[in-house]
């Protein structure tokens, strides 16, 4: 059964995938994921990270409705309005920043767009077309986008990848003090280990393909800026809890 | 500087006319001073307004009719390789139709009318029509499309903001190719059985081998396809393509 719907009464995100595979062009088939599971609480931050080829881009195209091919079912939180922020940032070229915001999400008022705006430094560029934007201007569209249809989930494929590191940091602040204020159910894939401590409330640690959870790491004070000592302490508990997990 | 050099390759045309003329005589070759007072004349008893007018309407309809059934059918079997199996040989034998056979049956079977003359024009252009958009259809950013369906946007935005930008220069490339190619076919169907339209006077002015009318009516048509060149597709084309970074 595959089931994306939108269930009325589920407040949070309820993901339970069996089994995906595909079809390798050679002939055979390839397994991407296998008994899959994790929720994620109404307004809380997910991070799923995992290595690099374990198929968490296929996770979030099941979790987005892209892909329906698998078995298992995925229940959105509320009313299921996604905003994303894809890897790339996938906006239209021959449309203004503005306009891409709006198209996206239609019943963002004025006052909410300019909130947004001025929250991700774009006031200057509302008119400016994609082509003249740097990429790290582009991803602030693609956040602003995604954050205007006031989705009931919001999901981020590493959004910093290819940033230099301070811009990727300062943009990582900013969309840390834009979940806070926004109580958004948000769902982040991505392999850096400190970056999804510095934004979630719980880390769900994947395997190498077939992908699975093998733990769960909840951090005790999300998103404020860890001192080097509380980080060592937060990677050491992981160093732990995957010591465990590999010994079992 | 342009414009200079484009009134410079003017000039040189209108002189080798007048050679031309004057080597092979006013009777084969009429100069540009006799045919312009043949303009003049026709003008000014209003029958070159009335037949410049009669086959501008015929162009114009049957443009329209081709492109959009032309365009729907290229997006179709661009996106769907079914359908670009089952439709693709209809699509080769209408390509190879000769133009003056589509004429002709439409005239046999439809009788000598006005929707006969449409139709075999609208036939005519067609095939080309696909062929470019379905080419432009091939290319479709499918992260795009991926990214529309996420964001849950209604088909007709998904048409305007996504779809059809994407195809625009393949259209430009079709209306260019295709207003050309109308404009002739539609002469050629008011030669045979029209009884107005530039195409009717050429008709006419061929059996009196009066060679000097043919080309006061050739030459009123092609200023009046650069005029619509020059003051109707290129500012849309400039409006279109108004995204794209200049080059310095």
């Amino acid at each position: 059964m595959n089931d994306t719907s939108p269930a009325g009464a589920l407040r949070q995100l309820d993901v339970s995938i069996k089994h995906k595979s595909y079809r390798a062009a050679s002939g055979g088939t390839i397994e991407v994921l296998r008994d899959l599971r994790f929720t994620l609480k109404a307004g809380a931050v997910g991070a799923l990270v995992g290595p690099s080829g374990c198929g968490k881009t296929t996770l979030l195209r099941i979790i987005t409705g892209l892909d329906s091919a698998y078995t298992g079912a995925v229940h959105l939180p509320d009313h299921g309005k996604l905003g994303m922020v894809f890897q790339e940032p996938r906006l239209l070229p021959w449309r203004t920043v503005e306009q891409n915001v709006r198209l996206g999400a239609p019943e963002a008022t004025n006052a909410e767009l300019d909130a947004l705006f001025d929250a991700l430094g774009l006031s200057a560029h509302r008119n400016h077309f994609p082509g003249e934007l740097s990429l790290g201007q582009a991803r602030r569209v693609a956040l602003a986008r995604a954050f205007a249809v006031k989705p009931d989930l919001l999901v981020l494929d590493e959004p910093f990848v290819s940033l230099d590191a301070a811009l990727a940091k300062h943009l990582q602040e900013e969309l840390a003090a834009l979940v806070t204020s926004r109580h958004v159910t948000t769902l982040i894939v991505t392999h850096s280990m400190d970056e999804a401590i510095g934004l979630a409330d719980r880390l769900f640690l994947l395997s190498p393909s077939p992908a699975h959870v093998v733990a769960e790491v909840p951090i005790a004070r999300p998103r404020v800026p860890h001192t080097a000592e509380e980080l060592a302490k937060i990677h050491g508990e992981i160093a732990q809890v995957l010591d465990r997990v590999g010994k079992r | 500087m342009n414009v200079a050099s484009r009134l410079f390759s003017l000039v040189l045309l209108v002189a080798a006319w007048y050679s031309a003329s004057e080597i092979a005589g006013q009777r084969i070759v009429p100069g540009p001073q006799t045919v312009g007072f043949a303009l003049w004349t026709e003008a000014e008893s209003g029958a070159l307004a009335f037949h410049l007018a009669a086959t501008l309407a015929r162009v114009a309809v049957s443009f329209v009719l081709a492109m959009a059934i032309g365009t729907a059918i290229g997006i179709w079997m661009g996106r769907s390789r079914l359908v670009d199996r089952l439709a693709d040989p209809w699509l080769v034998a209408l390509l190879n139709l000769p133009a003056l056979v589509i004429i002709v049956l439409a005239y046999v079977w439809a009788g000598l009318t006005e929707t006969a003359a449409i139709v075999a024009v609208a036939l005519n252009k067609l095939p080309n029509a696909i062929v470019t958009v379905r080419e432009g259809a091939r290319s479709l950013d499918r992260q795009l499309d991926e990214m529309a369906e996420v964001f849950g946007m209604s088909r007709w935005v998904r048409l305007r903001h996504v779809l059809i930008p994407q195809l625009a220069p393949y259209l430009a490339a079709a209306t260019r190719s295709g207003l050309s190619l109308v404009w002739k076919i539609v002469l050629i169907v008011e030669l045979l059985g029209r009884p107005n339209g530039v195409g009717f006077e050429i008709g006419i002015a061929f059996q009196l081998f009066d060679v000097t009318r043919i080309l006061a009516y050739a030459i009123a048509f092609v200023l009046v396809m650069l005029a619509i060149e020059t003051f109707l597709v290129q500012p849309i084309e400039r409006h279109v393509s108004r995204w794209r970074p200049k080059a310095a």
